[in-house]
């Protein structure tokens, strides 16, 4: 009875969909009145050209994701913000961004991307938002959020500008990067603040890489993930969301769901694309079909994430595409393709 | 019994030929139904159907009257159509000329076809405004020309006339109505380097340049339809519902449910109508949205977009040139379209690309 009502209310969120922003149905309530439901905005990478000058797409994709998200009906209780609001982290930039989120209407918890961070490490970002790391409590889930983007102080340290470290790591491939991580201090913290979580309490992790290691190159890739996920491993429901790859990934690893959400700015090409190096995608995934560069928001969109009973479906709107819904298999306990899950994705054709 | 399929093989095959070459320049082979293929029978009978003013409540209103063939199939000069006892709606009436490519039908795609489409506006308050179909199944069912015809077309007489042959005649005769050969599809897909201007040949690279038309009025290799039957939200109109478009949302999706007629809705309601596609939909990536017409013609047919606010080729030029507004004091709605931005033309590029869209018109509407 309970799992009817919630569907009919999905189908009500579902028509209340958003581009390209994500929401989130939090179902861990013991009835219906503790449901709840956040939305969710990533990688808008707000980019400067000079002066008043902003890339026009990429305001224009973060606009259009706050507008939808104060039309959502039923309306959600915050919004979470998935990292890489600025392109180059500059002040300009962490301004525009803001600027353009405060026309959103409700709450919002903010996450740290490499493109905010590394021009002055997050001094500016933290100055109008607050702290890197920190959890917060709602209607019986514990949120946590991590700064899982940063990476060792001789890397750190060894440039002789914000400016040209910004610049290296703007670059997703350049090889001069180098793989992101949480780190021991974040890692203590967790720990300190998990042990007063108890086991059964639903949790819910925001990090802007995924927690999870698929591909160094791309820091698609967190380098202490094992440590991180073995500090999850006690809880019975984890949920983690990531932003950074501007693509559709999903993933099991013991009692940890992954899933990535989607940009607002522009897609990325799986790694497989990228022959010189190994990937190490998800098994899992079922990749995105691409086609069409001629269409600003193709491969953006947004997806309604239903976490119901602690595991996470995945309600994929693409623009100018097919739906996918990647759903909790009880079964074979991992998120599936409820469609595609064993076969290809037929390319697009409508370009 | 297989050299008889076989010849049929060969005898399709010819026809299909005729029709090939029958294709004016500039367009591929019109798309056709399988449940409904093109014959010369169900030609003339939807001629006909189209043309008949007794489907509408006064007997005044045919489908030829918002869709003229001395006007490229359209009304212009009208902003919005008129229907019986001059009632108007909230939309300028599209063009029928090559329709038949679209991959939906209206403003909003309301209809995915030719068939859907055709069955409307006979029964919308603003246009033909019967209560129902019946009255047209009465006449074509006892009117001698109409049964001699739908015999010819369906072999139906009687009551085994359907509404659904009236609108499959229909779309029949509208799947003719395309045109192509202009002075731009010499010069293109013909290779005739004196067709266009030099005005218009400067204009056509504004066109695919820095005018960033081609992103949506699409031309290909082979062809050019100047549409990509998406939908946009350009601006046009927006400001009438921007402020409360969270509650015209909320309360029209709550409509919906209950099973508004959406098609009466969009024509006698302003705010509704510039819901655009969402009205069809109630996604909310659709708001405000309308689909990309097909440039063919488009000098023949002003006023200018889904509501007729822009009159000339060269306002509506100017609209796209200030990033979706008419003056650049105008707001931006946060629901544009992304592809939409302001596109520092100058007024000779200006003046180029209205040069070029005039070079876009087919000989039969010159």
């Amino acid at each position: 009875m309970k799992r009817r009502h919630f569907l009919k209310g999905a189908g009500a969120l579902m028509a209340g969909g958003v581009l390209p922003i994500s929401l989130v149905e939090v179902a861990f309530g013991k009835t219906q009145q503790d449901n709840f439901r956040f939305a969710y905005i990533s990688d808008s990478h707000i980019q400067q050209i000079k002066g008043n000058a902003f890339v026009r797409n990429f305001d224009r994709g973060l606009t259009r994701a706050v507008a939808e998200c104060n039309m959502m009906d039923p309306k959600p209780d915050f919004v979470m913000y998935g990292g890489d609001l600025a392109q180059l982290g500059s002040k300009p930039e962490i301004d525009h961004g803001l600027e353009i989120m405060s026309a959103c209407k409700y709450k919002t918890h903010y996450v740290m991307g490499e493109h905010d961070y590394y021009l002055d490490l997050g001094k500016y970002w933290e100055s109008q938002l607050g702290p890197q790391w920190y959890s917060f409590d709602h209607k019986g889930v514990h949120f946590v959020v991590l700064n899982s983007i940063i990476v060792d102080d001789k890397w750190t340290n060894k440039w002789s500008s914000g400016e040209e470290r910004m610049g290296v790591m703007a670059g997703l491939d350049n090889p001069l990067g180098s793989p992101f991580m949480v780190g021991a201090a974040q890692r203590a913290w967790l720990k300190k603040d998990l042990a007063k979580v108890s086991k059964d309490t639903p949790l819910v992790v925001f990090s802007h890489s995924p927690l999870q290691k698929i591909y160094k190159g791309w820091n698609f890739w967190t380098d202490d993930a094992e440590q991180i996920q073995a500090i999850l491993k006690p809880f019975k429901k984890v949920n983690v969301f990531y932003g950074h790859v501007h693509q559709i990934q999903y993933n099991q690893i013991g009692n940890i769901s992954f899933h990535s959400v989607m940009a607002t700015a522009w897609p990325w090409p799986y790694p497989s694309t990228y022959s010189q190096a190994a990937s190490h995608l998800p098994k899992l995934t079922v990749e995105m079909n691409r086609a069409d560069p001629f269409f600003e928001r193709d491969a953006t969109g947004w997806q309604f994430i239903d976490v119901w009973s602690g595991n996470t479906s995945m309600h994929l709107q693409l623009p100018e595409n097919n739906p996918r819904t990647v759903a909790f298999n009880q079964k074979r306990k991992r998120p599936e393709d409820t469609k595609y899950q064993s076969r290809r994705i037929p390319p697009q054709k409508h370009y | 019994m297989n050299i008889i399929l076989a010849s049929f093989g060969i005898l399709a095959a010819s026809l299909m030929n005729v029709a090939q070459a029958a294709t004016p320049l500039g367009l591929p082979p019109v798309p056709v139904p399988k449940n409904n293929p093109v014959t010369p029978a169900k030609v003339s009978l939807g001629d006909k159907l189209f043309h008949d003013k007794r489907f509408s409540a006064d007997g005044t209103v045919s489908c030829s009257t918002c869709h003229d063939r001395s006007k490229a199939f359209t009304d212009s000069p009208l902003k919005v159509s008129e229907g019986i006892k001059k009632l108007t709606g909230t939309r300028n009436a599209p063009t029928v000329v090559n329709a038949a490519y679209m991959h939906s039908q209206f403003w909003d795609g309301r209809e995915p076809d030719l068939e859907g489409q055709s069955a409307g506006p006979f029964i919308n308050p603003v246009e033909m405004g019967l209560k129902n179909h019946q009255p047209i199944l009465k006449i074509v069912r006892s009117d001698p020309e109409y049964r001699k015809l739908f015999k010819q077309a369906f072999k139906k007489s009687g009551k085994g006339i359907k509404l659904r042959h009236v609108q499959m005649a229909i779309a029949s005769f509208e799947r003719t109505i395309i045109s192509g050969n202009s002075p731009f599809d010499r010069y293109y897909f013909a290779g005739d380097k004196d067709a266009m201007s030099d005005k218009a040949l400067r204009g056509f690279k504004v066109f695919l340049e820095q005018g960033r038309c081609v992103s949506c009025h699409t031309i290909s290799q082979t062809h050019a339809l100047f549409s990509d039957s998406r939908f946009h939200n350009l601006g046009i109109g927006f400001e009438r519902i921007n402020k409360d478009v969270k509650e015209l949302a909320s309360a029209y999706r709550k409509a919906k449910q209950k099973g508004i007629d959406v098609d009466v809705e969009v024509l006698t309601n302003k705010n509704t109508s510039e819901l655009g596609r969402f009205a069809v939909s109630t996604e909310s990536r659709d708001m405000g949205s309308f689909k990309t017409p097909t440039l063919r013609n488009i000098a023949k047919t002003a006023p200018y977009m889904h509501d007729g606010s822009l009159e000339t080729l060269k306002e509506v030029v100017k609209f796209y040139n200030n990033g979706g507004r008419v003056s650049d004091s105008d707001p931006t709605f946060d629901f544009q379209s992304g592809g939409i931005r302001p596109l520092k033309l100058d007024d000779a590029q200006i003046d180029d690309l209205v040069a070029f869209l005039e070079a876009l018109t087919s000989p039969e509407y010159q």
